[in-house]
């Protein structure tokens, strides 16, 4: 946790320049080194105001999300009796996706049903996206995918492989 | 392709779950007391209708769940 942090290599580090290339119908970076918390716990965390998000993984487990650097203060906080509380940060990398073609983007390879209308701003799922697991976030700007380090590079690959096909946003 | 309604998560594709078999299997209060055809029964011999059954899912891909639902085996028709 206090590791040198001027060393560390994000996982889509060497992708970032070619995930640049891709405008106008749809905008991909990647934001790594989030804080991430694995809390399980029987009542949900209470939720923040600000650069903090609480993502409901399962009916007693949530995902508290929040800048880089953050994890000592998000672990102090939701420690408590009866919860468990574990720094997952290194788990996953984000990708922020936006503009007028990503629900087309991401309908290539996942099968849930991202209309507004069902997943609202602030929603989030774990499903499979191009046959990678992930959790995905319905942010005012767009949607942001966790996803796993090690996967990270091939869900990269795979965006970039179809985001030729778009015909939305042109 | 079957879509799976997971009481936490919502219809899903199949191939976001794991199967567990029948449910209701309950394990031998004294294992140890039993023969052993009777524990290669328990291990072994579920039932197998032509209809309505009710069997174990785990949501692997989602919430990492397991949940009991009925199933009809011949229309593939979630009953509940
Ligand atoms: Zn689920």
């Amino acid at each position: 946790m206090t590791a040198d942090r001027n060393f560390r290599r994000s996982p889509l580090h060497d992708l970032r320049d070619r995930l640049a290339t891709l405008s106008g119908a749809i905008t991909v970076t990647e934001t790594p080194f989030l804080a991430q918390i694995n809390v399980r716990a029987s009542t949900p965390p209470s939720s923040h105001p600000g650069d903090v998000n609480v993502l409901a993984l399962g009916p007693d487990e949530f995902l508290v999300v929040g800048p880089p650097g953050a994890e000592d203060r998000l672990l102090a906080e939701y420690r408590a009796p009866g919860v468990s509380v574990v720094d997952v940060s290194a788990q996953r990398t984000a990708l922020d996706l936006s503009g007028p073609a990503v629900r087309e983007l991401l309908a290539f390879g996942c099968s849930i049903d991202l209309h507004p209308r069902v997943f609202a701003i602030g929603d989030c799922a774990q499903t499979v996206l191009a046959h990678t697991p992930v959790v995905v976030q319905r942010r005012e700007s767009g949607f942001r995918i966790l996803v796993r380090a090690s996967f990270a590079a091939h869900l990269a690959a795979w965006i970039l492989d179809v985001s030729p096909e778009l015909t939305s946003g042109h | 392709m079957m879509l799976i309604p997971c009481p936490w998560c919502g219809p899903r594709d199949e191939s976001e779950f794991h199967y567990g078999g029948q449910a209701g299997v309950a394990y031998p209060a004294d294992p140890a007391a039993l023969s052993d055809e009777e524990w290669a029964r328990y291990l072994f011999f579920r039932d197998n209708p032509k209809g309505p059954f009710r069997e174990r899912w785990s949501h692997s891909a989602g919430c990492r769940r397991w949940f009991n639902l009925v199933r009809d085996t011949v229309t593939n028709e979630v009953l509940g």
